[in-house]
């Protein structure tokens, strides 16, 4: 792993901007939303429901990015622009992949959280 | 609204994102304006229609209704479609970023979106729809509403088209000897109401005021907009017009000041509506010979001793829903036949 789980640069920037009392919340909401938004990943790979995996990739995208989650936001954008065709392909094993990189981020961002 | 740029507006967020949504209200909040939020389009335009904000926080990809569908929901709508909004999204490609600018969209923020960024957006849009709302405030005091509309609906061009309607002409008798008996600020205060009291009765009656001149005033029925029955609606303008003129005599004899009367004339039929003068400078009016006629009509009121004169396709549109009474044949300046003058029958509902 070249890229850190958590670019510090892009999350001080936040606590800097939002304050860092908001920050804690704002990354609970995140711990909170995240797993469902990785169920309706694999749900819709599994209905083949393309309008859906598209628009949870989006949103774990833009998440991903606002906390400094570089490599799963670029994750999620793959799969955003990718569609369901090559997740197919590959029995769904880029959504593991993503889940284990989500949790990666989780335990990073808790850690921040709490520092 | 007429908040300084500077100062808080009344902003709507829509994401579907719960961290989107509560980062952005955050960072809204922190310059200072008062935030709601939605979490999809469905909510957020029934909550632009129930009341009202200053600027719109759009995201695009959303359930239910997506932000494509919110941008073109709001251009057909005549009360929403002015708002401003601003699209954040992280949207790939930058045709969809087009396709939202074509739609209608102010401008264009990427997600994650920069505070800085947000900041000089945000004022630039609140600034132009200041600048906006005050343009409309500003027609809205020299025009009526329904010429604005049709202003803001079909742009401005000189020139006119035919339309099917009814014109009313009414003015104050002796005011000129009323003016010379009463200061001038007492003659002022006086137009104010009348006109007050005149243009209430018009306009709840879909009538359009298109000329004041003096104690004066030229109202239309049935142009910029068309209207179902134009004849009952001048007439009925006309009966109520006289009834609030009476109301207002017993305030102004209590007050021990002269009583005012009214003459109307009212013609129909077709003439020409649009808007005329120059570029620079053009009123909405309207032309044609049953303009003349009722403008002579109203000044034949004083001869005939009547309040309100019709003409023959007035009288013909109403049928019976109208008492008149027929007062003959009258020469009129500008045709060359004499025409049927009828008399409305005071106190009468239609």
């Amino acid at each position: 792993m070249t890229e850190p789980t958590i670019d510090r640069v892009t999350f001080d920037e936040l606590k800097e901007a939002a304050g860092a009392d908001f920050v804690i919340e704002l990354v609970d909401t995140f711990l909170a939303e995240a797993p469902s938004m990785l169920d309706a990943l694999r749900h819709s790979f599994a209905t083949h429901d393309a309008d859906v995996f598209r628009r949870t990739a989006h949103s774990l995208k833009s998440n991903a990015n606002t906390f400094g989650a570089h490599a799963l936001g670029a994750m999620a954008k793959a799969l955003e622009l990718g569609g369901l065709a090559p997740v197919v392909a590959a029995n769904g094993q880029s959504i593991e992949a993503l889940a284990q990189e989500y949790a990666r981020v989780a335990a990073a961002l808790k850690e921040l959280r709490d520092a | 609204m007429r908040e300084n740029a500077t100062g808080p507006a009344r902003l709507l967020v829509v994401d579907d994102n719960k961290v989107n949504r509560l980062l952005l209200t955050r960072s809204l909040e922190l310059q200072g304006h008062r935030v709601a939020a939605a979490e999809n389009g469905r909510v957020a335009l029934d909550m632009l229609r129930r009341e009202s904000y200053d600027l719109l926080l759009l995201d695009m990809e959303m359930p239910e209704m997506d932000g494509f569908q919110v941008l073109e929901q709001l251009a057909a709508d005549l009360q929403l479609r002015d708002l401003p909004v601003i699209v954040t999204s992280s949207l790939e490609g930058i045709a969809n970023v087009v396709r939202c600018i074509e739609l209608g969209a102010e401008d264009y923020l990427p997600k994650p979106v920069n505070p800085v960024l947000l900041k000089a957006r945000l004022g630039a849009s609140l600034e132009k729809k200041r600048l906006r709302d005050q343009q409309k405030e500003w027609m809205r005091r020299f025009a009526t509403r329904e010429v604005a509309q049709d202003l803001q609906e079909s742009g401005f061009a000189l020139g006119g088209k035919r339309v099917h309607a009814a014109v009313m002409f009414a003015d104050i008798r002796g005011f000129t000897a009323l003016a010379e008996t009463q200061p001038p600020e007492e003659t002022i205060e006086l137009l104010n109401t009348y006109y007050t009291l005149m243009f209430d009765a018009i306009a709840s009656h879909g009538g359009v005021v298109t000329l004041m001149a003096g104690d004066g005033l030229m109202a239309v029925f049935g142009a910029p907009l068309p209207l179902p029955d134009p004849c009952a609606g001048a007439v009925r303008t006309a009966l109520e017009m006289i009834e609030t003129i009476e109301l207002f005599n017993v305030e102004r004899v209590a007050a021990d000041k002269p009583q005012i009367r009214i003459g109307i004339g009212i013609a129909s039929g077709e003439m020409v509506a649009g808007y005329a003068g120059t570029n620079e400078r053009a009123t909405y009016t309207c032309i044609g010979d049953t303009v003349n006629l009722a403008s002579r009509l109203e000044a034949h009121t004083k001869v005939a001793a009547r309040t309100i004169l019709i003409d023959d396709p007035t009288r013909t549109a109403l049928g019976d829903r109208v008492e008149v009474e027929l007062l003959g044949q009258v020469p009129i300046r500008g045709k060359a036949e004499p025409v049927d003058v009828f008399s409305v029958n005071l106190g009468q509902k239609l």
